[in-house]
């Protein structure tokens, strides 16, 4: 049977704001010198701490929900989401629930629209290491360590609807996100140092037999964790697909689990199996009133919306440079500019450049653009007058076309065969005289 | 000398006549007599740092807190100085800072003596729901000192301390006041910083003080108050001079007399003491009405899932993976609290039982409003009935809760008010009353306390020890 893929994507990104989400801890885990050095109170979770959350953070999750299309509310909260786990040293993490910064945004991929959910900003978790120790004549023993270091650091989590239907999609989706961000100056959307973290919620869709009507939402859902790289997402996308195919074909259902991706072995395996989902008891947070986000706020952070390169993509695509072409350029400066200034000497040569850069076919490091366009029109004005050129080219093609043919189809192909560069008065006062 | 009012020892102190360590001794032979009978202290602090501290706080002589001997109630941190709530699961607890509240007393020159003691995590009207013994009272040692604050105002009476900070959930300052004739301020919700408290509802909790006097307690407060970075819910409200507003005029003021909260359940001893002090209210000048606050019985409902929805997320960081201690050292009213507010948050029960409380919130805070269109300040009982004997409470669920009933309505809204004392009953057990204000109020109500306790002496009354 066939079946359509259906995917919604969760993407983690830690903000790299100077200090941590709830307290003035300096927020960098990532080059801290050793463990629990950027620790207080409040982000080790003691008794009588309260967090008082960062302005700076808010700004920059509004900032990314604007860059993906999103609406800001008017009103927002922080939630408390329970559960236990020793990274979580208050029991409760503090995130957003039915009341987020930012909702309903959009991605435009070349394989259809991936509608934006939510964009909600949380606390990181401290960080689990489990490691074998030895402590004086004690024998080595497995023990897991815990470093606060990471604890309560900006967390952004971007939430997509069920829109993702390939595994070419998805990562295409997934770098436009993270060239937005980095865009931005937010984040560094490391994925190696885990700045960046996906989840994909994956499920199959027997394809009904009008091709017109997509496939309802399955009664099941699988997530799968642990992916750190956009490749790894979609190999997950696609050994899933496989996977879930096996179990409808038997006329199973696949069961509701967390699932963590290994990419050495290139499956997935299970983590947990969801009896029903979790419930985190949500309530809003009474430490932190909640946030009242003026419209002159929401202004005052889109000045700092840069041209976003899907923007740019999207202006060079309007100028007739076709899209593969044009997120090639959009990522080189050298290239964007000499588009610029071939657009100023004539525009007419814009996509002829373009075209050129990409199959390095100019060294435009080199070759000034008056220069490139000199060229093109000096090439141009080579016309092939001499019948004695053409007439041999001629009477072959009428050779291979017996039937009464227009002739303009005949300057074509006259013109193929020369690449353009028969003289057309010429070549139609030849052709004429030789079907006459 | 312990028993003369902050005024007055600052200017003994400040003239010489008094030093700083002679308070001190008294405090401690105080303790040494009577801690033991009473147990008002989970934590004494060795009285030579407390001398230490006093060292330290020379510069400080100004400060008319200089050199007065304090306690807090163990809810709150005090760098070094172990922090317990009350309850096994901190009994080790060193706590490696300090509360906001404590800092600033600290740096007004008041001397912390020790630790007092409560129902754990403030689970309680009695201070019998803890792990450390209960606290009893010191006007008859067979009865409640109250709670949760039982402790501090137990040191009080007992002249084991001049002064204490308490928290006030659903009346933990003003219940124990009222049965042991002290006198302690619940403060509007923000006015003071809930930095460093350990929680027990996070929008109910106020952190207040408890002392002799209107007077004493307008110094204190006025040295707490104030908007703090590190607490979000912290109001930038300007914090007034309240010494100040104890020399204005009250013949301006209407005190509200709500029906409702003088009907079937109150002990007829209690309504009779707060119909004689509105005779002395009426005599210096303040205007009396009627009015109507028709919502005790709700209030006390949407309380009894609100703060157990708050306490169980609260004490959810004692997970048994911190602090050395499980959770199987939870109390059985800890327990039945957590286990109330976890179902009360759990997904399909949310909305009929802590969305609804919240709605009933709102109604009060409106409710509240209506009555203040009326009057200036609101004047209630504290509690239904006299401090009970051991046992009666910690083994009467519904008991322990009905004892909040006039109390409760006042944390969901926010307001402050001032416990203090009405009189006695026949049998000698003391009875309070409450003087409610509108936000920020504070002034107010502690003005119309101190020109009340300037004509009566209930409030100087100390118990035989």
């Amino acid at each position: 049977m066939n079946y359509a893929l259906i995917c919604g994507a969760e993407i983690h990104v830690e903000l790299a704001t100077k200090s941590k989400m709830f307290c003035g801890c300096k927020n960098d885990p990532f080059h801290a010198e050793k463990p629990n050095i950027y620790t207080c109170p409040v982000c080790l979770g003691l008794p009588g701490a309260l967090p008082v959350p960062n302005k700076k953070a808010i700004e920059d999750c509004i900032l990314i929900g604007l860059a993906l299309g999103c609406t800001i509310a008017k009103v927002s909260k922080f939630d408390r989401k329970h559960y236990f786990y020793p990274d979580l040293p208050k029991g409760y993490q503090i995130s957003q629930y039915d009341q987020p910064f930012c909702v309903g945004g959009q991605v435009e991929t070349s394989f259809g629209p991936v509608q934006i959910t939510r964009v909600h900003l949380e606390e990181d978790t401290a960080k689990l290491h489990h490691e074998t120790l030895s402590v004086g004549a004690e024998s080595a023993r497995a023990v897991s360590l815990i470093d606060f270091n990471r604890s309560s650091v900006p967390l952004v989590e971007i939430v997509t609807e069920p829109d993702i239907h390939s595994a070419e999609q998805a990562k295409e989706f997934l770098k436009k996100v993270r060239d937005i961000i980095r865009g931005l100056g937010v984040s560094d959307c490391d994925m190696e140092k885990g700045t960046m973290r996906l989840e994909a919620n994956i499920s199959l869709a027997p394809v009904g037999e009008d091709p017109g009507v997509p496939p309802s939402l399955p009664p099941y859902k699988v997530e799968v964790k642990n992916i750190n790289s956009f490749r790894f997402f979609a190999h997950a996308l696609e050994y899933e697909k496989v996977r879930q195919g096996e179990i409808l074909d038997k006329g199973e259902t696949p069961l509701q689990q967390t699932l963590g991706w290994r990419e050495a072995e290139g499956k997935t395996v299970v983590q947990r199996t969801k009896e029903g989902s979790a419930d985190y008891r949500y309530f809003p947070d009474p430490d932190i009133p909640p946030i009242v986000i003026s419209r002159q706020w929401v202004a005052d952070i889109a000045k700092r919306l840069p041209e976003l390169q899907s923007t740019k993509i999207d202006s060079l695509i309007s100028m007739g440079i076709v899209e593969s072409a044009a997120k090639i350029i959009v990522n080189n400066q050298v290239m964007m500019d000499y588009l610029e200034h071939v657009k100023i000497l004539n525009p007419k040569y814009i996509q002829s450049a373009a075209k050129d850069m990409v199959n390095k076919k100019i060294d435009y490091k080199k070759l000034t653009p008056t220069d490139y366009i000199k060229n093109i029109e000096s090439k141009n004005s080579e016309k092939i007058t001499d019948p004695a050129v053409l007439t041999p080219l001629i009477t072959k093609i009428l050779q291979s076309n017996p039937q009464e043919t227009p002739l303009n189809f005949l300057i074509g192909q006259l013109m193929k065969a020369t690449s353009g560069k028969a003289d057309p008065q010429v070549a139609s006062k030849l052709i004429t005289d030789l079907i006459n | 000398m312990i028993e003369k009012s902050i005024i007055e020892l600052h200017e003994l102190i400040k003239s010489g006549l008094l030093k700083p360590e002679t308070l001190i001794d008294e405090v401690y032979e105080n303790i040494a007599k009577y801690n033991d009978k009473y147990n008002a202290y989970i934590t004494i602090r060795d009285k030579k740092d407390v001398l230490a501290d006093l060292a330290m706080a020379s510069d400080k002589k100004t400060s008319l807190l200089y050199g007065i001997p304090y306690s807090m109630k163990d809810a709150y941190l005090t760098k070094d100085v172990r922090t317990t709530a009350a309850s096994a699961i901190l009994e080790d607890f060193i706590p490696p800072y300090s509360a906001t509240v404590y800092k600033k007393l600290q740096s007004a020159g008041a001397l912390l003596i020790g630790k007092a003691n409560l129902d754990a995590w403030g689970h309680g009207a009695s201070t019998e729901n803890n792990d450390f013994g209960p606290t009893k009272n010191p006007w008859d040692d067979s009865r409640v000192a109250g709670g949760s604050s039982g402790g501090s105002a137990a040191a009080i009476a007992s002249s084991m301390c001049k002064f204490s900070i308490g928290e006030d959930t659903g009346g933990s300052i003003r219940n124990p006041s009222a049965w042991t004739n002290t006198t302690g301020l619940k403060v509007t919700y923000g006015r003071v910083s809930r930095y460093g408290a350990i929680a027990y509802a996070s929008s109910f909790d106020t952190i207040g003080p408890m002392g002799g006097s209107a007077q004493d307690l307008a110094i204190i407060l006025e040295t707490i108050a104030g908007v703090d970075p590190y607490d979000a819910t912290s109001s930038p409200e300007p914090v007034p001079n309240y010494l100040q507003g104890q020399t204005l005029k009250v013949g301006n003021l209407t005190i509200g007399m709500p029906k409702e909260m003088y009907s079937h359940g109150l002990d007829p001893e209690i309504k009779s003491s707060i119909e004689e002090a509105t005779v002395e209210f009426k005599k210096i000048g303040v205007k009396v009405v009627d009015v109507s606050l028709p919502i005790a019985e709700i209030a006390l409902a949407a309380y009894y899932l609100i703060a157990p929805s708050e306490s169980s997320s609260n004490l959810a960081r004692y997970d048994g993976m911190r602090y050395g201690k499980g959770r199987e050292l939870f109390t059985t009213e800890n327990i039945r609290r957590i286990m109330i507010g976890t179902y009360a948050l759990s997904s399909g029960y949310y909305d009929a039982y802590y969305r609804k409380a919240q709605k009933v919130r709102t109604l009060l805070i409106q409710k509240y409003e209506d009555a203040f269109k009326k009057c200036d300040v609101l004047l209630m009982p504290v509690n239904p009935g006299m401090p009970p004997k051991f046992g009666q409470l910690v083994n009467d669920p519904i008991q322990n809760m009905l004892a909040d009933i006039y109390t409760t309505s006042i944390n969901q809204v926010g307001v402050p008010s001032l416990a203090l004392p009405a009189g006695f009953s026949k049998s000698g057990l003391p009875i309070g009353m409450q003087l409610v204000g509108q936000k920020f109020a504070e002034s107010t109500i502690l003005n119309l306390g101190h020109k009340y306790q300037s004509v009566t002496h209930w409030h100087t009354r100390k118990p035989k020890l």
